[in-house]
């Protein structure tokens, strides 16, 4: 995980930009999900037998770049294209130009109803492939997520798994109270986990489904593997200069 | 033509199993043959327009053509942003059948107005506008364009023409050719033109589609370089294309369409477009002040 997040350090500080303690935030979940639970074809990313993800927090777009590419989806060199005019990589996932990237985020609280349309699909056509969607603590301020909560729990769609990346960005703003009792209400099955512990987050992604969405909440540090950048405001949307990157780089664990 | 939203629908949901339809709470009873019939292409997804309207990308991208219908300020404003990422950004299929266009639910108010629909629309690259005119034209614009591979956004009115005509997607109907003026006329105010129109020597051109927008026809039809254009919702949203269209030649341009402003007034329809001028003797008159401006 390291190399990754040195990765992730190095394409932006390159580009000199994008959202580096976002992208630390979700990279366990992201890794986890490719290299555990997801059947991905990289050689045929449109793959009728794929399971889907979605980055509806599209900001986060770093880390799923870095675990794409480690998965062969496409060569890791061209992420030194990032966010450059004619790139396939921008700071938010475009699925038109990303191999591998199967929904266009950015705006917050549109990838989550995307989900739950696409785990519709599948189950209409019968395909048993499953949907995961990757949501922000703070997206979830948005109604359009829990008309999707709505949706996915009044629709059984029990081929959705929503992981909520809880880093507490919205704590400033807007308090969400008690999320696993706000999703159990909802309908959705619902565990609380270590968003950085990527056992315990494989055994709440392989829990026996019982007809309903689940819902895991994946408690997490934005910037996590980074101390300086560890719930610190000041590295939202920023990259290292050229004095700070050897220190940055150090601090990673 | 709500009515033929409902027929239409229900024979191409047997014909063609790539059709889901998706109903924020409205038209419910009227598709009661297509719930039992085809219960997994076709939902009553509550009054959530937004969450809806990603669904429904959800599953173009699996492969779906999804029918999006409601009230027109619901279908379209309230979920403008996911029509733009969701659909246009993603280059995904799809189509929107709003009801209650401008102010066809005047006893209602503003909140149920949506008169800007055309004009916000129109600057979202690549979405097609379909204006029909009566029933049997909406029928045979929506067989040629709902999976033509873009999103396609279909204005029914609560008003129709008293006559058919023979409509394309993407082409503008040749009424009659005349030299004083070119009158566009769009969608449900063909018959009020055609009437305000009798005796004078001017060109109609019927206009059913309005993105992408014929400028072919306009072009071969309009020597006199003065168009009057008359549009059922907020004047002027065609405004670019045509100077698109002309844009090489001196043109006088006159839109009489409902001006833009906060519709305050309840009442009846016809009330309303007394108030905004739009009725046969106040087309008349606009037009016989282009003839002879």
């Amino acid at each position: 995980m390291k190399e990754l997040r040195k990765a992730i350090v190095h394409m932006t500080t390159h580009a000199g930009e994008g959202h580096i303690p976002s992208a630390l935030s979700i990279l366990d979940i992201v890794w986890v999900l490719y290299d555990r639970i997801m059947k991905i074809n990289p050689k045929q990313p449109d793959d009728p037998d794929r399971d889907r993800f979605i980055l509806s927090k599209g900001h986060g777009s770093p880390a799923l770049y870095m675990v794409l590419a480690r998965k062969g989806f496409f060569p890791a060199e061209e992420l030194s294209t990032f966010t450059q005019f004619h790139s396939r990589f921008g700071g938010h996932p475009d699925c038109n130009k990303a191999p591998g990237v199967e929904a266009s985020t950015g705006s917050l609280g549109h990838g989550f109803p995307m989900g739950v349309g696409m785990a519709l699909g599948l189950r209409i056509r019968h395909n048993p492939r499953h949907v995961y969607v990757v949501v922000g603590d703070a997206e979830c301020n948005e109604g359009s997520v829990w008309e999707a909560v709505l949706l996915a729990a009044h629709h059984n769609l029990a081929n959705l798994t929503c992981i909520v990346d809880f880093n507490h960005s919205t704590d400033r703003a807007l308090s969400l109270g008690n999320l696993e009792a706000k999703f159990a209400a909802f309908g959705w099955n619902v565990a609380t986990v270590n968003g950085h512990d990527q056992e315990a987050l494989f055994r709440a992604l392989t829990r026996t489904p019982d007809g309903h969405p689940s819902a895991i909440i994946a408690e997490t540090i934005k910037g996590f593997g980074c101390a300086p950048m560890e719930n610190n405001p000041a590295w939202h949307h920023r990259v290292p200069t050229a004095d700070e990157l050897p220190g940055i780089l150090e601090a990673l664990s | 033509m709500r009515k033929q939203f409902v027929t239409t629908t229900e024979d191409l949901i047997a014909k063609d199993d790539r059709l889901a339809v998706l109903l924020g709470d409205i038209s419910v009873f009227g598709f009661r043959n297509a719930f039992n019939s085809y219960p997994d292409r076709i939902y009553n997804i509550g009054i959530c327009e937004q969450a809806m309207t990603g669904l429904a990308a959800g599953l173009a991208k699996e492969g779906f053509i999804p029918v999006l219908h409601s009230i027109a300020p619901f279908v379209v404003e309230r979920c403008y942003e996911q029509i733009k990422i969701d659909f246009i950004y993603q280059r995904l299929q799809g189509n929107i059948v709003s009801v209650g266009s401008s102010y066809d639910y005047p006893g209602l108010g503003y909140t149920h107005h949506c008169p800007g629909d055309v004009g916000i629309l129109k600057v979202l690259p690549g979405l097609e506008i379909v204006v029909p005119g009566t029933a049997a034209e909406y029928d045979a614009l929506f067989r040629e364009a709902y999976a033509d591979g873009n999103f396609t956004y279909f204005r029914l009115s609560e008003r129709s023409n008293d006559q058919d005509q023979e409509v394309r997607f993407g082409r503008a109907t040749v009424i009659r050719r005349g030299a004083g003026a070119t009158v566009i006329a769009v969608g449900p105010t063909l018959s009020k033109v055609i009437a305000a129109a009798e005796g004078m020597d001017v060109t109609i051109l019927y206009y059913t589609t309005l993105a992408p927008f014929d400028g072919d026809t306009l072009r071969d039809n309009c020597g006199s370089g003065r168009i009057l254009v008359v549009e059922p919702y907020y004047a002027g949203a065609l405004a670019a294309d045509i100077h698109t269209a002309l844009g090489h030649v001196p043109l006088i341009i006159d839109s009489l369409g409902i001006p833009h402003q906060v519709i305050r007034n309840y009442g009846k329809r016809a009330e309303l477009d007394q108030a905004f001028g739009l009725t046969t003797p106040g087309i008349a008159a606009r037009l016989e002040g282009l003839v002879h401006a």
